[in-house]
């Protein structure tokens, strides 16, 4: 078991034959994702890396029997590859995109309300189950297929928790890149709400950031339904107040959402926190050791 | 992309949202060629600067003759403001506005911004206009109305009314409010905005409302797609920081801080990361950068020489988590960029990723001020260690 992708799930990728899309595709396929095809408009018809390429999201879906994609489409055509995409039935979206415009987003996520497609990101590095898939740009190698799930706003902090706990032996049952917008698509409640479900996981990895109140939603979360051990992390603790960090998503205003909050709320729920990412797999150690 | 008052206006006035007469000046001259244009005996000169708080600052005053109005002008263009939102340096004056003055009965506040728990177009209302909004939501919640907008629906009339009423509005300025809050909206689609802020929004002695001041935020990711030509002409340089306008330029993510350890760093999270793990070893960060995630020569290159544009810079952390990269490709990339910089101070090197023994290597045997570092918590402790000395 994993969550949301396994070495079953057939993946599309949109902006198949771009530069992004061809490099990461490559990366996919090299690593055992079962990669069925790709969507270029105008492109339909032609081969590319071995596969099929299609017109349209539906085409390809009728073609393939495709459940999940992958999205490099420059984010000025994000939103509609994202529409498309869910319009031809498929169910898990991972859009790595960065860059979309806030209003887009905004539209895409009104349309997806009620249909049941999990988006991933954008603005995130994509999903992982080690071993079996991967739909993303992380480095699949720093992977090893265990019980840890993780979960993180953020990109390279996300490689950090894998690392680790590959390191300590644990590996990973699924990781998520959730992504650093404000306006995206899974949460973290989401991901726990799969991970406490999920009997490969045995504990998880929650990586926040400052901005927006997701992580002390997640901590009310955590407190009334994850019984699995979690270990936490918020980057922004030493940022300014007002000032964009990167992240659209990691920009303190008004006084919520700093990284004192955040920690507060996850200790007071429970979760195991580290106040350094180097940390984070010492402290997963510990907890297994009992 | 912040814009000024004055360019808010503009977009206002487009969008029929009524905003007191008012001209633009770059000199004493305008100025008082601006005052005779309104007529009338009361004006309000208007330093027309990226920043809030101008008020208690000094940027805004109330005139009663010309000669008044050139005074104002002439003491206030060229030189910086430094308002409670600016750092100690504050922001250059290169435009004044001169509005009529004008009866204020009321003072409300008015906004809408893009709300990313309810993933809505929000507006919020207060009474206690003219204040610090961010006091009033501290300190008496209650007294914010909050709207939200369906994004399939749009905005309806009974919202504005619901608005009006619950800010004691009356007679024809529920009309007006509901108007105004449409207005609003479609700007804010329209311009793909992700902040409009009319602080006060004023009834005025005759009982109609207006937008005496306007502030309005553009989402960048839009201009980033160049859907926006004309709202990316009106952006002001002179407004920002140099450094981050030059970093921008290469497509980097720096944000200047006040602390001695230049960060270079992959990844937004982990940058925000890096810093606090400096902090929590008694160092203090100069500077947010992010090299995003192609750490090419280039880009490393540049990053230093922005890192080091900074006089206070006494170290420099690099912490690079190579991913798909090559170490080994990236400790290059270093060694040459701090050859062709010449970095004098010294610089820990954190690599991870695939090749990491050959990167180390490479940075070993470069002959150079370079101190390779396990993991993150070691590199924080290297390198505050390297600074103290």
């Amino acid at each position: 078991m994993s969550i949301l992708v396994d070495k079953n799930t057939k993946v599309i990728c949109q902006g198949f034959t771009g530069k992004q899309g061809t490099f990461h595709s490559e990366q996919a396929l090299a690593y055992g994702t079962k990669l069925v095809g790709g969507v270029t408009p105008g492109r339909g018809g032609d081969q590319h890396l071995g596969l099929p390429v299609f017109d349209t999201c539906h085409d390809a879906v009728k073609a393939t029997g495709a459940t999940a994609s992958m999205i490099y489409v420059p984010a000025a055509y994000a939103a509609d590859a994202i529409l498309e995409a869910a319009d031809a039935g498929i169910k898990i979206i991972a859009c790595i995109t960065e860059g979309i415009p806030v209003l887009d987003m905004l539209k895409v996520k009104a349309a997806l309300q009620g249909t049941g497609v999990r988006l991933i990101g954008p603005n995130c590095p994509g999903i992982i189950t080690p071993g079996e898939c991967k739909i993303g740009i992380m480095p699949g190698h720093i992977h090893k297929p265990g019980s840890i799930g993780i979960v993180s706003r953020s990109g390279t902090l996300t490689y950090e928790a894998v690392k680790q706990t590959t390191d300590i032996g644990l590996g990973q049952s699924t990781c998520v890149g959730i992504g650093g917008d404000p306006i995206h698509g899974m949460s973290f409640i989401d991901c726990l709400e799969l991970f406490e479900a999920d009997r490969q996981t045995k504990a998880i990895v929650m990586v926040g950031e400052i901005g927006g109140t997701a992580e002390e939603e997640a901590a009310e979360y955590i407190k009334a339904h994850v019984r699995k051990p979690v270990v936490g992390y918020i980057a922004g603790v030493t940022a300014p107040p007002g000032k964009r960090m990167g992240h659209a998503g990691a920009i303190i205003s008004g006084g919520k959402g700093t990284a004192k909050d955040k920690f507060a709320a996850l200790e007071a729920a429970g979760v195991v926190t580290v106040r350094s990412p180097a940390e984070i797999g010492a402290r997963m150690k510990e907890i297994f050791a009992g | 992309m912040n814009l000024h008052e004055y360019q808010s206006k503009q977009l206002f006035s487009q969008y029929g949202i009524p905003v007191p007469r008012g001209v633009v000046a770059r000199s004493a001259e305008e100025a008082a060629a601006a005052a005779d244009q309104l007529g009338g005996s009361v004006w309000v000169v208007k330093a027309q600067v990226h920043a809030g708080g101008r008020g208690k600052a000094g940027g805004v005053k109330v005139v009663k003759s010309k000669e008044e109005v050139i005074q104002v002008t002439q003491s206030l263009l060229g030189r910086n403001l430094v308002t409670h939102q600016t750092d100690a340096k504050g922001v250059p004056i290169n435009a004044v506005m001169v509005e009529q003055g004008l009866n204020i009965a009321r003072e409300l506040y008015l906004s809408a911004l893009v709300d990313r728990a309810s993933k809505r177009v929000v507006f919020m209302g207060s009474a206690a206009g003219g204040m610090d909004i961010e006091e009033v939501a501290a300190t008496t919640p209650e007294k914010i109305i909050t709207i939200r907008v369906n994004p399939v629906a749009g905005l309806q009339p009974y919202q504005g009314r619901q608005m009006a009423f619950a800010l004691g509005l009356e007679g024809k300025q529920v009309g007006q409010m509901v108007k105004l809050m449409q207005a609003l909206y479609q700007l804010f689609l329209d311009k793909d905005l992700s902040l409009v802020e009319i602080n006060p929004l004023i009834v005025t002695g005759d009982g109609d409302l207006l937008a005496l001041d306007a502030k309005i935020n553009v989402d960048d990711n839009a201009l980033g797609v160049g859907r926006q030509p004309e709202i990316a002409a009106m952006r002001d340089i002179t407004q920002e920081d140099e450094t981050e306008v030059k970093a921008a330029e290469h497509n980097l993510n720096y944000i200047t801080l006040d602390g001695n350890i230049g960060c270079m760093v992959n990844g937004a999270g982990l940058a925000m990361a890096t810093m606090d793990v400096i902090k929590l070893h008694g160092g203090d960060p100069a500077n947010f950068l992010d090299v995003g995630g192609g750490a090419t020569k280039e880009r490393v290159t540049e990053a230093f020489k922005l890192i080091l544009s900074s006089p206070k810079v006494e170290g420099i952390l690099v912490n690079i988590f190579g991913g798909i990269v090559r170490c080994d490709m990236i400790a290059e990339g270093i060694i040459a960029a701090v050859k062709e910089v010449g970095v004098k101070v010294p610089v820990v090197v954190r690599l991870e990723g695939t090749n990491v023994e050959r990167g180390k290597a490479l940075l070993a045997e470069s002959g150079l001020n370079l101190i390779p570092a396990d993991n993150l918590t070691d590199a924080a402790q290297k390198v505050v260690a390297a600074v103290s000395k």
